[in-house]
């Protein structure tokens, strides 16, 4: 275990370091730059350049980035004036978290509970429902589905707020337009997972030993079925996370997608960079947590890894 | 009792020829995968659904009077009518010739960007499952690396650096695209490698790109074919999802995704105009995703017979 752990938190060091190398090249090589304005002279310019240090080569910039970041330092916003990229990312990401999270948790719930209906009713119409539920969850793309509750809930039947993120009211329409299509594949793996279990020997055991069904279905299925989705909760954070890019547009949430989208459109080299690290690093920090987790809790992995 | 004598029997002996001969018509893999699907009610229907968007791709644009960029003062906002089947936008442009003129890039896009993937995913995840060693390493940790990346990321800031447009699209998604398809065959390489048939071929001495290509690829053809399916929709999900934040297609240009947002911006006043692309959206994606399942139960071997 603890040379997988070991293995895993060594290829998340490389993967940031490349993506961090990857981005500077990338962001640099973007056409235009951020000084570019009706009133701007060469010497402003000239001025601009070398406060943000952008007139030294670009190894030497790199150099001094790459420091700075191991500092926990990403710089100064080159858009916002007199901002540190790290104060909009304090600012802004409680908020894409706090939907995140709220979207995680709604899927997940109404997922497994969909799912362990579905395996539990097979062949029949409730199985059916369950399915057509999860195939429209993942043909229908998070900003459509954003827009459509707007429409319905909020303006013809007006029954939610269409915009903005104050009160519990608020959060409920965006979370269910990110988390819809994690719902659905979650449901999806939940139903193939439980249909196996039910055909286990160890259930026709716990049948045989006179259990009562609820018993079975609690303490001998479901535990046993849940494990695989913990498997999936790394990719879905990434997904949850891109899908919070359109939907705090669409519902005006002052969260981190929004500033990310509004500095690529500005070419605010700092700010593009510093948000990209936090979210790369921020994803592979959660794909490593996920991967160990598993490899907790599933004593195969574990036993599978010592054998190695 | 009755005696049992040796003239109580007689010999009929045995048409080898007729024991031999096949009584039904050979059946290869791919006709029979074909006559499944085709069995398949829901996965038939989808694919003849896909094969009439790509129909109407092609020639409603070009049987139309209206071009998908001309714009009218005067026919602004209008909902569906005879003359134009799905209304006009906000621009009095035409939607169903704007409708088809997206899906011909919709389509494109999914279709290009997922066969690359699919095609230079299965090169390198054949290579590194083959031959193993040095070069299975040296492309399992670039593979590593680059999957810990979020792939939406590195596709947004790729789009920025090469510009927008097709081309430029199906570039930027098929730089991390292939990631997941080399995985997947690198697996199902490594396992056919140890199998008997591909141990017997080396014995005879076959050389090693025959192997791979008469041996092992029409193994895993079936489950590349049916990843494929399930990749389109994702591509053109990503487009539209590219083209929503702004940095996919611009105009005058129109994709599903384009339509889509231009609907949305609409959605208060003409909630019709969002209507087109969500459902030639929502249909397209429902479709390929039933057609892999379906496709995955066709080209099982396991599930052969069981119809």
């Amino acid at each position: 275990m603890a040379k997988y752990i070991t293995k895993r938190v060594l290829l998340a060091i490389v993967t940031l370091f490349v993506l961090t190398s990857v981005v500077f090249v990338l962001v640099r090589l973007m056409p235009g730059d951020p000084f570019t304005s009706d009133k701007m002279t060469p010497e402003i310019k000239a001025n601009l350049e070398a406060y943000y240090g952008l007139d030294k080569p670009l190894p030497v910039q790199y150099v001094t980035y790459m420091k700075n970041v191991l500092r926990g330092d990403l710089g100064y916003s080159m858009k916002y004036e007199g901002r540190t990229v790290n104060r909009i990312i304090a600012e802004s990401f409680p908020y894409s978290a706090d939907l995140g999270v709220r979207a995680l948790c709604f899927a997940f719930f109404f997922g497994i509970i969909l799912g362990i209906i579905a395996a539990l009713n097979r062949g029949k119409k409730l199985d059916f429902v369950c399915i057509l539920i999860a195939i429209i969850g993942t043909s229908i793309p998070d900003f459509i589905m954003g827009s459509l509750l707007q429409y319905f809930f909020g303006i013809k039947w007006g029954l939610l707020p269409v915009a903005q993120y104050t009160s519990f009211k608020h959060t409920i329409m965006p979370a269910i337009a990110v988390g819809f299509y994690t719902l659905a594949s979650v449901s999806r793996l939940m139903r193939s997972s439980m249909l196996e279990v039910v055909t286990s020997d160890y259930t026709k055991t716990a049948r045989a030993k006179g259990l009562s069904e609820f018993r079975v279905t609690f303490k001998h299925q479901i535990r046993n079925a849940i494990t695989p989705i913990i498997t999936i909760m790394g990719p879905t954070v990434a997904s949850v996370l891109t899908g919070t890019f359109v939907i705090e547009a669409l519902f005006a949430i002052p969260g981190m997608g929004r500033y990310y989208v509004e500095s690529i459109n500005m070419n605010d080299y700092t700010m593009v960079l510093g948000m990209t690290i936090f979210y790369g690093a921020f994803l592979v920090i959660a794909i490593l947590v996920v991967d160990i987790l598993y490899g907790i809790v599933d004593p195969r992995i574990r036993l599978s890894g010592k054998k190695r | 009792m009755a005696e049992i004598t040796r003239d109580k029997f007689k010999v009929i002996g045995k048409n080898l020829k007729s024991m031999e001969s096949i009584s039904r018509p050979n059946i290869g893999y791919w006709q029979d995968a074909w006559r499944r699907i085709r069995k398949n009610k829901i996965a038939f229907f989808s694919l003849c659904l896909i094969g009439l968007y790509i129909l109407l791709a092609i020639f409603a644009p070009m049987f139309s009077k209206y071009n998908f960029a001309s714009q009218s003062v005067e026919e602004m906002n209008q909902s569906f009518s005879s003359a134009h089947w799905f209304g006009t936008d906000s621009l009095g442009r035409d939607l169903w010739v704007r409708a088809w003129m997206g899906a011909r890039v919709s389509f494109t896009i999914g279709f290009a960007a997922s066969i690359i993937n699919a095609c230079v995913g299965s090169v390198m995840g054949g290579i590194s499952g083959f031959y193993g060693g040095k070069v299975d390493m040296l492309i399992q940790r670039i593979v590593d690396v680059l999957y810990g990346i979020p792939s939406m990321i590195v596709t947004i800031l790729l789009m920025l650096v090469v510009g927008n447009g097709v081309h430029s699209l199906i570039l930027a998604m098929c730089c991390v695209g292939w990631i997941g398809s080399c995985r997947f065959v690198r697996g199902e390489v490594l396992k056919l490698r140890e199998s008997d048939f591909v141990a017997a071929a080396k014995v005879l001495g076959v050389p090693d790109i025959v192997i791979i290509v008469k041996h092992i690829l029409p193994n895993i053809m079936g489950l590349i074919i049916t990843n494929l399916t399930m990749a389109i929709p994702g591509a053109i999900f990503q487009e539209a999802f590219l083209s929503y934040i702004g940095l996919g297609i611009k105009p005058p240009g129109c994709s599903w995704g384009v339509l889509a947002k231009d609907g949305i911006a609409q959605l208060r006043i003409h909630p019709y105009q969002v209507v087109v692309p969500a459902v030639l959206i929502c249909t397209t994606m429902l479709a390929l995703n039933l057609l892999g399942d379906g496709l995955r139960d066709a080209f099982d071997p396991k599930l052969r017979g069981t119809d």
